[in-house]
């Protein structure tokens, strides 16, 4: 499989065709799919007629948009027109959203082609797929692992050589922990960067639509499609989209690197630390320069964020009741034994701790002592960012603290997994771009991503340091995909 | 005489005149078929996200400067979460503890004076849809109303007596329509108000328990369910009991209120900011710009006809019931010589005929025709009576009024007795010249003809006036 810009360059150019590029694409998901289950939805035909219409646009000799046949798979978690959309849970089970999010139109107008939607933990709930309501993603690296989460299936889509990109959402964490864990480049943009209209909300103040692809120029193309004010979202940047392909130029002389000892911490895994060191002295060797910051509300953030991410979801989840789409429960006389067992039957275990929490903490008499107090705190660890940017140029550190971990091995520890978030959700918590680029792996071939924070807005320079990573660690996918 | 007193404060519902909802782009038509003005926004399907409609907030803001609101530079729209199957979202975007506007005030008349009623604050908010019950075993949800814009307008607990809440009532609706902001129409439910009522024994600085009084729909409905909400209270305490916090309806078959529940369960609706909508600034400038674009208030412009005028306080009352008979009346008054007689004629004649919807008005005939009407009258080429006789002729029409006057050959004074009223004061004022026509000179009998169509201003018809005048002065 090639990268996002060389199947689009060749497309354009007439060397390759899309419809060739599309069958490929559902070739290779016809034969890795079923051993790591990437994929709730194939969308075969609906990618079949999108790329035939890309290629009898260029046979009429009209000009070809930037994925011009590339084949991409989208996280269930964004609408898309006539192709089922379930995020993951039974409660959208077989739902036919009316319209697609803005992140869809955008990459449909550039011509690439949706081959179908990635699995993910059920609402965005998670960081390792496990809980998605179908079935678990595997890591392509290891199929007794997992791809992390909640973007997973997105991760191991790319990984596993079935598409060169796919779009995530990431709250906090979950399109950069699983790029780490699947070795792929994944991109969380500024908040507002990117449209979250049609991306079903799981935390309005800190869902963020990103990229993950196979390489860094890949996942910049990707995100100057995506990026860009959009009239349906008032959250959105009024700003033009990125420019970040053309500044992928991967140059770091000069630069200086904060490196948060917060985060070389305890409970950083020995070989994930090998990895992150290696290639922090490589950086240097570019012309780098590492310096030492402090981050110290650091601590406060995983706490932080399960008070305003459960609050803000347990009133974004209330619309799913049963009364306009989706899953309705059967034979229930009253409106509110309707509800409350069309909730009950749909949502999952951790869905519903999640919506309990965010409920207790909005209650009245706990809404200071929690939510009023973690808006505080998050001021704060934004804070933290801001005074270590008038310093340094971006901040770096190891993605997750651990490699992928074996599926089950956290599934009933849900306080384990939430810490093993702790090194992305500062970053969304300060609404701040960031970025897990793949570095060396562990002695028993795990990936790891390298984190990357930069100023908001300057998705520009993230993606010039990870291009520089990636000249010391070219993109490899899985198992000879 | 009563020992208690009550205290009452109420809290509108106003629905904001915009062609679109508050947050997307469906039409606010009232009356269409259910659920055929809906988009994935205010249907709250999955990913929908609101974008807030300027012409609500300038509306809103509005109706905050007409009530000497002040407007907050910054407010926050904040989520109301609730279940129910009218409202989409499982939350209500509305506001919260920042609200657009506070602090205002609204003068009403109470007895012989006025009172000034403190407005605590006015926010915005979306509507919820509407169930319908009516399909035997099934019900519906008609969404069309689903994110309407509204405001929300609550008094500080300034009301004595339902008389009271009824003159606010009527003063808040009356002034909303004036400065288009809400059509005033009850019966779409586009005005809407409940009531917080209290007694206390006179004198008594503590505040007695509150019970709401929810979705009473009409001014007359309001009036009789405080008044019956206060004698139940009265009752209640005056044999030793209690009153309880608790919502109350209205059931205007009995005539009396009942619980429709009780706050011991109220709902906590765990209100937060909307994270899907930034704070809402107005500039300074913003709000001088929306302030410039509001018409004069009912209450200056009631004023300013009595002082200008000379209209009597309950003329003018009336003429600015309404803004678009205030701008009849006034375009009449501007063309005419006596603004007191056009006054009076459109209250006595053509508001008979005039018909008000919302904020439309029809009138049948033009401030014009009235004016033209008028000035013949005034002349005195018709009487009084005839003016009646050819306003009837106008309704409907776009006829001068002179011209139905000559069509109607009112323009000849031939009533015999009129014209003999002329000539008898033309021989009485010319007594003189009488003796002398008796004595034989009859060239004279011209003379008195003429001043008998100068009296008449040439109406008269001249074969009357000649019979008339012979019979006055005598054969010769």
């Amino acid at each position: 499989m090639q990268h996002v810009w060389q199947i689009a360059d060749a497309v354009t150019h007439g060397e390759l065709t899309a419809e060739a590029a599309c069958e490929a694409s559902l070739r290779a998901i016809g034969a890795r799919d079923p051993g790591v289950s990437a994929f709730i939805t194939v969308s075969t035909e609906y990618a079949r007629e999108q790329a035939r219409a890309v290629d009898k646009k260029r046979a009429r000799g009209e000009p070809l948009g930037r994925l011009a046949g590339v084949p991409v798979a989208v996280k269930d978690a964004l609408v898309t027109r006539g192709v089922a959309t379930t995020c993951g849970s039974k409660m959208l089970a077989g739902y036919m959203p009316p319209y697609d999010a803005t992140v869809v139109q955008r990459l449909l107008a550039e011509d690439a082609v949706i081959v179908g939607k990635a699995n993910m933990d059920e609402f965005a709930m998670g960081s390792s797929t496990e809980h998605s309501a179908f079935f678990p993603t595997k890591n392509p690296w290891d199929r007794a692992r997992t791809p992390g989460g909640s973007s997973g299936g997105s991760a191991a889509a790319v990984a596993s050589g079935m598409v060169p990109a796919a779009i995530g959402s990431d709250t906090g964490g979950s399109v950069r922990q699983p790029a780490s864990f699947t070795g792929t480049v994944g991109v969380k943009p500024t908040y507002g960067r990117v449209s979250r209209y049609g991306l079903v909300a799981f935390a309005s103040s800190l869902d963020q639509v990103g990229p993950i692809a196979s390489d860094v120029r890949g996942a910049a193309r990707m995100l100057d499609v995506i990026s860009g004010a959009c009239a349906h979202d008032m959250t959105s940047l009024r700003e033009p989209p990125t420019a970040t392909e053309a500044l992928a130029h991967g140059k770091v002389n000069g630069l200086r690197l904060g490196v948060p000892a917060e985060y070389f911490a305890d409970g950083l895994s020995a070989e994930v630390r090998t990895s992150i060191d290696q290639a922090l002295a490589a950086l240097t060797e570019m012309g780098a320069a590492l310096v030492p910051i402090a981050m110290p509300h650091t601590a406060l953030a995983v706490a932080t964020y399960y008070v305003i991410a459960p609050a803000e979801a347990s009133s974004n989840l209330s619309r799913f009741d049963g009364v306009r789409f989706g899953v309705r429960a059967k034979g229930r006389a009253s409106l509110g034994e309707l509800i409350s067992a069309t909730r009950a039957e749909g949502f999952g275990a951790e869905v519903k701790r999640r919506i309990l929490l965010g409920t207790f903490v909005l209650s009245s008499g706990y809404y200071d002592a929690y939510y009023g107090r973690a808006l505080a705190a998050r001021r704060l660890i934004a804070k933290d960012f801001e005074d270590a940017f008038t310093s340094v140029d971006a901040i770096v550190s190891p993605v997750a603290p651990t490699a992928a971990w074996k599926l089950g091995e956290l599934a009933d520890d849900p306080l384990a997994m939430y810490l093993s978030d702790a090194y992305t959700i500062p970053a969304s918590l300060a609404g701040l771009p960031a970025l897990s680029v793949p570095v060396a792996p562990t002695p028993s071939g795990l990936p790891v991503g390298l984190h990357v924070v930069c100023r908001a807005g300057d998705e520009g320079a993230l993606l010039s340091i990870a291009a520089a990573v990636e000249t010391r660690y070219p993109p490899r996918l899985a198992e000879g995909a | 005489m009563s020992e208690y007193e009550a205290v009452i404060g109420l809290e509108v519902h106003a629905q904001l005149l915009t062609h679109t909802k508050i947050f997307c782009g469906c039409s606010t038509a009232f009356g269409k078929e259910p659920n055929t003005q809906v988009c994935p926004v205010c249907l709250g399907l999955p990913g929908a996200l609101p974008v807030l409609n300027r012409a609500a907030v300038e509306l809103a803001a509005r109706a905050s400067l007409a009530l000497s609101a002040t407007v907050q530079p910054v407010s926050v729209f904040a989520r109301k979460n609730y279940f129910y199957a009218d409202l989409p979202k499982g939350y209500q975007i509305s506001q919260f503890d920042r609200p657009l506007a506070l602090a205002g005030h609204l003068a009403i008349p109470s007895g012989d004076g006025q009172k000034t009623v403190r407005i605590q604050r006015l926010h915005m908010e979306e509507d919820a849809g509407k169930n319908i019950h009516d399909r035997g075993d099934t019900s519906i949800v008609d969404l069309n109303r689903a994110g309407v814009p509204l405001i929300e307008i609550v008094t500080e607990p300034d009301l004595a007596s339902a008389e009271e809440a009824g003159a606010y009532l009527r003063a808040l609706r009356e002034i909303l329509v004036f400065v288009g902001v809400n059509d005033g129409n009850l019966e779409e439910g586009s005005f809407r108000c409940d009531a917080n009522v209290s007694i206390k024994k006179k004198g008594d600085p503590e505040l007695g328990t509150r019970v709401e009084l929810k979705n009473i729909n009409s001014f007359k409905f309001v009036e009789k369910a405080i008044k019956s909400e206060i004698a139940r209270q009265e009752l209640l305490l005056s044999d030793g009991g209690k009153v309880i916090r608790e919502t109350r309806g209205w059931d205007d078959v009995k005539e009396s209120t009942f619980t429709l529940r009780n706050k011991e369960a109220a709902e906590d609706y765990r209100y937060f900011p909307d994270p899907d909508l930034p704070e809402l600034t107005l500039g300074v400038r913003d709000i001088e710009t929306i302030r410039n674009t509001l018409p004069e208030l009912p209450k200056d412009k009631r004023a300013r006809f009595a002082r200008e005028l000379s209209l009597t306080p309950a003329a003018a009352e009336v003429l600015t019931s309404h803004p678009r008979l205030a701008a009849f009346f006034e375009e009449t008054a501007m063309l005419t010589s006596d603004g007191l007689r056009a006054a009076n004629f459109i209250q006595s004649e053509v508001l008979r005929d005039a018909e008000f919807h919302g904020t439309v008005a029809t009138f049948p005939v033009t401030p014009s025709q009235v004016a033209g009407l008028l000035a013949l009258s005034e002349s005195g080429q018709i009487s009084g009576k005839q003016a009646k006789e050819v306003y009837a002729k106008l309704r409907g029409t776009t006829l001068d009024p002179k011209a139905v006057v000559a069509e109607l050959g009112m323009s000849q004074l031939t009533d015999p007795a009129a014209v003999l009223a002329l000539c008898e004061e033309a021989v009485q004022a010319n007594a003189k010249q009488a003796d002398a026509y008796r004595a034989g000179k009859t060239s004279l009998f011209g003379f008195f003809v003429g001043d008998v169509m100068k009296r008449s201003k040439g109406r008269a018809n001249p074969g009357v006036v000649n019979e008339m005048l012979k019979r006055l002065l005598g054969a010769s």
